[in-house]
C-alpha cells in the first residue's frame, strides 16, 4: 500500500480528480460525435432532472411576482391587453408568412399545371404529399445555460408534449433555434447564435442561398454567399427549407454589415426574434422530412396519422390541418412542402428538362383526375 | 488588518476554519447554479457573472480545507457541464476542480476577510480559471478558447465587485463559534 504523507494527501486527492475528469473528458471527445445523436448521457438526465423544478419554481415564483406586481396592480387592464395583441399579433404574423407561401406555391404549381397542359407529351413522374403535419406547440422559455458562453435555453416542454430532437422553434419575429435535448418534461433549445447552430437560409429578394451559422456573440453570420451577390444592410433573410428543420419562408432577420472576403462575404445578420429576451416560444412539431410518395407504391402510407406528434389538448396548442395533396387539382401545400427542390420563382420559362432536373422528386400529377386520393393510378402518368 | 500572511500555520489546525449550517454549502452550490441558468435567458450580460465560481472560491476560501475545496469546485464544475450543451462533462468540472483547490490551500495561509484582498484574488482566481479552461479547450477539444481578451478582464472585475457583494451576504451563514 502506497503511504502518501498527510500533507501531500490534498495533493493526491487534486491528481485523482483532475485526471479522472480527464479520462471522462476524453471518452465523451472520442465518442461524442455518434453517441450525443442518441440517447442523453445520464448524469446530463439526472442533473437536467434535479435542476428543472427549482428552475421552472424560479420561473413561476418570478412569472407569479411579476405577474402580480405589473398585472392586477400597476398596470392591471393594460398590460392584459397587451399580452392578448401582441399574442394576436404574433398569431397574425405566423398566419400571413404561411398565406404568402401557400401564395407563392400556388402559383408556382398553377404554372407548372399550365406547362403540364401544354406540354403533354413531356414525361413526368406523379407524386404526392402524405402525412406532412404542421403543428405547433406553445413554451415557456424557463432559464438558459449554466454555462455563460453558451447559447441554450431550457423550455418547460418536453417528451410528454410530443417534443422531439432537431424541431424548429420560432416565435412570431422569426426563428429561435432547435431542439438539441429532450427530457420528460423540459428540453434544451440550440439558439441560433450558437456557435454549433446552422441554419438553411436565403434572401427574400434575390434567393441566393446559404447557411445562417451561430459565432457565439449575439449576432450570427451568413455562409457561403458568394461576392458576386449584391447584399445591402436591411435585406431580410428567410428560412430556405434546406435544413428539413424550419420550413421555407420564415423570417431569420436581416443583414446588419457585410463585407467582402475570400472566397465568401462575410454577413452578419440581425435576428428577427430576440434571443436575448425570449418569453414564450413555438415550438414545430415537424421533425420528419417531407414526405413525398410516388403514387406507385402501396396507399396504405395514406394512412397514416397526420397528427401523431401533436398533443391532444392544451389551449396554447395550435395545430394546422395536414397539407394537401399536391396531386389534388387547385390544393395547396403547407410551407413544410416548398423544400429548395421545387420549381424555381419563376418556372413559367423553365424548360421541360430544367423542370425535371430541378424537381427530382416533387412533380406533379395530371390535375383533371377525378378519382379518389387512395386510388391514384399507379406508375408515371402521361 | 485582516489581510495577514501567516507563513508558520502549515496546517489547518492553526487558523479559523468556519462553520456552517447544515446544506448551507450544497444548497448554496445548487442555487447559484439555478441562478446562472435563470439569468441566462434575461440576456448577455450575464456573461459576465460567474456565481457557480464565487461559490467555488468562498467555501474554498473559508472552509480551508484542499481536499473538501477541489471536491466542491469538481461537484460544481460537473453539474454546470451537465447543464450546458456545448460543453462535454469536465470541463467546467477541471477548472472549478483546481480553482477549489487553490482557493482552500490560499485560505489556509491568508486571511481573506477584507473586501480588497477578497476582490483581488476573486479577480486572479477568474483569470485562473480562465486559463484552465483555455488549456482544456485547446488540448482536449480543439476549440480555440481565448486565455485573456477584453471582455474576460471587464468579467473578472465584474465578478469582483459582485463577489465582494455576495461573500459578504455568505459570511452571515456562518455558524457562530
Amino acid at each position: 500500500m502506497v503511504d502518501i504523507p498527510t500533507r501531500r494527501r490534498p495533493l493526491a486527492l487534486l491528481a485523482i480528480v483532475v485526471v479522472a475528469q480527464v479520462l471522462l473528458l476524453a471518452f465523451q471527445v472520442r465518442h461524442g460525435g455518434a453517441a450525443r445523436d442518441k440517447n442523453v448521457p445520464l448524469i446530463r438526465y439526472w442533473a437536467v432532472e434535479t435542476i428543472m423544478p427549482l428552475e421552472r419554481a424560479a420561473s413561476w415564483m418570478f412569472s407569479g411576482v411579476g405577474g402580480v406586481w405589473s398585472g392586477y396592480i400597476d398596470l392591471r387592464h393594460e398590460r392584459k391587453q397587451n399580452i392578448d395583441l401582441r399574442a394576436e399579433n404574433g398569431e397574425l404574423k405566423l398566419r400571413n408568412h404561411e398565406l404568402e407561401t401557400e401564395f407563392e406555391e400556388a402559383r408556382r404549381m398553377d404554372a407548372l399545371l399550365q406547362f403540364r397542359h401544354e406540354h403533354p407529351e413531356a414525361p413526368m413522374a406523379v407524386a404526392e404529399v402524405v402525412a406532412t403535419t404542421r403543428a405547433m406547440v406553445a413554451a415557456h422559455v424557463m432559464g438558459g445555460s449554466a454555462d455563460p458562453a453558451s447559447h441554450t435555453v431550457f423550455i418547460n416542454r418536453g417528451a410528454h408534449d410530443g417534443i422531439r430532437r432537431e424541431m424548429g422553434v420560432i416565435t412570431p419575429d422569426g426563428i429561435v433555434g432547435k431542439i438539441v435535448e429532450v427530457f420528460p418534461h423540459a428540453a434544451q433549445v440550440q439558439l441560433i447564435s450558437d456557435r454549433e447552430s446552422g441554419v438553411g437560409a436565403m434572401f427574400a429578394a434575390s434567393h441566393a442561398h446559404g447557411i445562417v451559422k451561430g459565432t457565439g456573440d449575439p449576432d450570427p453570420q451568413m455562409d457561403y454567399i458568394v461576392n458576386e451577390e449584391r447584399v445591402q444592410p436591411g435585406d431580410e433573410i428567410i428560412t430556405s427549407g434546406d435544413d428539413r428543420i424550419f420550413p421555407k419562408g420564415l423570417s431569420v432577420g436581416v443583414v446588419a454589415d457585410d463585407k467582402a472576403a475570400s472566397p465568401f462575404q462575410v454577413i452578419h445578420i440581425r435576428t428577427a426574434a430576440h434571443l436575448d429576451r425570449l418569453e414564450d416560444v413555438l415550438v414545430l412539431l415537424t421533425s420528419r422530412d417531407l414526405n413525398l410518395k410516388s403514387v406507385s407504391e402501396p396507399s396504405a402510407a395514406h394512412a397514416e396519422p397526420s397528427n401523431s406528434k401533436v398533443p391532444s389538448s392544451g389551449a396554447a396548442q395550435h395545430q394546422a390541418a395536414p397539407a394537401a395533396k399536391l396531386s389534388k387539382p387547385g390544393a395547396t401545400a403547407s410551407p413544410k412542402t416548398t423544400g429548395p427542390k421545387t420549381a424555381s420563382p419563376k418556372p413559367e420559362t423553365q424548360k421541360p428538362a430544367a423542370v425535371k432536373a430541378a424537381t427530382p422528386t416533387s412533380t406533379i400529377s395530371k390535375p383533371a383526375a377525378p378519382k379518389a386520393p387512395d386510388s391514384q393510378p399507379a406508375g408515371r402518368t402521361n | 488588518m485582516s489581510l495577514a500572511y501567516n507563513p508558520g500555520l502549515q496546517s489547518q489546525e492553526n487558523v479559523e476554519v468556519h462553520k456552517y449550517y447544515t446544506g448551507t454549502i450544497v444548497g448554496s452550490a445548487v442555487l447559484a447554479i439555478v441562478l446562472q441558468a435563470f439569468l441566462h435567458k434575461y440576456g448577455h450580460w450575464t456573461e459576465f457573472v460567474e456565481l457557480p465560481l464565487l461559490v467555488t472560491i468562498y467555501f474554498g476560501v473559508s472552509r480551508r480545507n484542499p481536499a473538501s475545496g477541489l471536491l466542491l469546485g469538481a461537484a460544481i464544475g460537473i453539474l454546470q457541464d451537465a447543464l450546458s450543451h456545448d460543453n462535454p462533462i469536465g470541463f467546467y468540472g477541471i477548472a472549478k476542480t483546481f480553482v477549489g483547490y487553490v482557493a482552500s490551500s490560499v485560505g489556509a495561509r491568508i486571511d481573506m476577510e477584507h473586501p480588497v484582498s477578497r476582490f483581488a484574488l476573486i479577480v486572479v482566481l477568474f483569470h485562473f480559471h480562465q486559463i484552465v479552461l483555455a488549456i482544456t479547450s485547446r488540448a482536449l477539444l480543439n476549440r480555440p478558447e481565448a486565455f485573456f481578451n477584453l471582455h474576460l478582464l471587464i468579467a473578472s472585475l465584474v465578478s469582483g465587485g459582485l463577489g465582494v457583494l455576495l461573500f459578504a451576504l455568505l459570511d452571515r451563514l456562518r455558524r457562530p463559534v
